[in-house]
């Protein structure tokens, strides 16, 4: 079991290094809507303290959502998918494996480059590692979250507009909890409580979020 | 009792008659103009004791009397939620297909509630809180509840095979209902104004007695609202997925 998850992790990890560019894609985006924000609210420097956190958090959610729809799309096309449905091993072990592999493809640069908007903003230093940490606890959740979104809307007629909708609602907990450990520390207090809610998510979305994409994925083949 | 269904050996009654779309359809159409009826005379009389006999709040003045729809309009919209991602779980776990169409027909009118929920919710606060909407804990998570009704009715609308609708429209009921009480405690950490209930199954209501009759009126009278536009709209769901079958052609025909 454990042979088959490293394997489609390192498959996935090879598509996406060899498709780069979607990586660097989403990267960019989640850049330039972090940046627009200080454009059109003014550059006043407290204002952008406060609501530093807040957008960064937004801009991560965006970006990881836009990229879900390459979560399984290419596998639907090529049939790969099929494939894995009617694999011997479990395909909830299978989709915990491809959701880690987009998880580091798509979700482990915005945590690396989350500190550095999180400057732009003026935040301070323990702030700033703070907001990596919490996004690198958060994120697995809403990449599993997600997944069930992009497992249920698969080959569906305006897919993309439809898992924004299905998905960022139940995406709010992590924002209110990753904004909440960052603004925490930026006001001196401890940003603790925060980060073992935002772990718990994702542990919980762990453990339930795969059986649910394995059924939206079966749902998906009838 | 027609002869196409099965008895039980025991000769009991059989429960699951009405679990075929067949037999459900004619029940739901003996049963639906009563609970419409039931609604119609809860809603007067509850509305009356509202408007009329019900005491003028000491603190809030008039404005109070937006509860008799708020309060059951609130209530409503989370049970409906509850019986819709219900249904769902029915229908993905025993593979039934009255039970999808139970969830399809309940979440309109559960969105319905929510709104109106959250519609005479900013028309209170106007004048209590000086403002249309906060971003408190309550308002939030009924915002999402409504995002996440609006959710299950595009995946279902957007896709063309009934019965693949119907099954994931279950599985996105049921990951948002685990998702309920987790985006109530968050958004209850974060930000919080709107009062705590003033009716609990724990303690008596801190609330005058007609206050709180004409609640109760007006939340049983949603009740059958709800059942009764439920009801009618599984028979419309009933028609259109049957359609190819003869009893429906049969049933057309009598109505023509």
């Amino acid at each position: 079991m454990l042979n088959v998850m490293r394997a489609v992790i390192a498959r996935d990890l090879t598509l996406a290094w060899r498709r780069r560019s979607d990586v660097f894609t989403s990267m960019i985006f989640f850049v330039i809507v972090a940046s627009l924000f200080p454009l059109g609210i003014g550059p006043e420097p407290k204002l952008l303290l406060a609501i530093g956190p807040g957008i960064v958090w937004v801009a991560a959610l965006l970006a990881s959502m836009l990229a879900l729809s390459r979560l399984f799309a290419s596998d639907y096309a090529d049939g790969t998918l099929e494939q894995m449905l009617l694999a011997a091993t479990p395909l909830s072990v299978i989709v915990i494996a491809k959701v880690i592999a987009h998880w580091i493809a798509a979700n482990l640069p915005l945590v690396l480059i989350a500190p550095l908007l999180g400057l732009q903003f003026g935040l301070p230093a323990d702030a700033l590692a703070v907001l990596a940490l919490a996004l690198a606890l958060g994120t697995p959740s809403l990449s599993l979250i997600g997944a069930i979104g992009a497992a249920l809307t698969l080959g569906l007629r305006g897919g993309g507009v439809l898992l924004a909708l299905l998905v960022l609602p139940l995406y709010a907990p992590v924002l209110i909890l990753g904004s909440l450990a960052v603004e925490a520390t930026a006001a001196g207090l401890t940003a603790q409580p925060y980060l073992l809610l935002l772990a718990a998510l994702s542990l919980g979305a762990l453990s339930l979020a795969p059986w649910a994409v394995s059924a939206a994925l079966r749902i998906s083949y009838e | 009792m027609s002869s196409a269904t099965p008895q039980t050996a025991s000769g009991g009654i059989n429960w699951f008659k009405y679990s075929s779309p067949q037999t459900f359809f004619p029940l739901a159409g003996t049963l639906a103009p009563w609970f419409a009826a039931i609604a119609a005379v809860l809603f007067v009389a509850g509305l009356y004791i509202g408007f009329f006999v019900a005491p003028t709040d000491a603190q809030q003045g008039e404005s109070y009397r937006i509860i008799f729809i708020h309060v059951p309009a609130a209530w409503m919209s989370m049970l409906i939620y509850l019986a819709m991602a219900f249904w769902a779980g029915m229908g993905l776990a025993f593979n039934t297909r009255l039970s999808g169409m139970m969830a399809t027909a309940l979440a309109p009118t559960g969105a319905l509630f929510t709104f109106i929920a959250l519609w005479t919710g900013a028309l209170w606060g106007k004048p209590t809180w000086g403002t249309w909407w906060v971003w408190d804990a309550r308002l939030t998570s009924e915002l999402l509840l409504l995002f996440l009704y609006f959710g299950f009715m595009a995946l279902q609308a957007a896709m063309d095979d009934p019965r693949r609708a119907d099954k994931a429209g279950a599985v996105l009921a049921l990951v948002g209902v685990i998702n309920i009480p987790i985006i109530y405690f968050s958004v209850k950490w974060w930000n919080t104004l709107h009062q705590g209930a003033s009716v609990s199954l724990k303690s008596a209501p801190t609330m005058a007695a007609t206050m709180f009759t004409g609640m109760i009126v007006m939340v049983f009278a949603c009740w059958a609202y709800a059942i009764a536009a439920a009801l009618w709209r599984v028979r419309c769901i009933i028609l259109e997925r049957e359609r190819r079958s003869e009893w429906v052609a049969d049933y057309l025909e009598t109505q023509k």
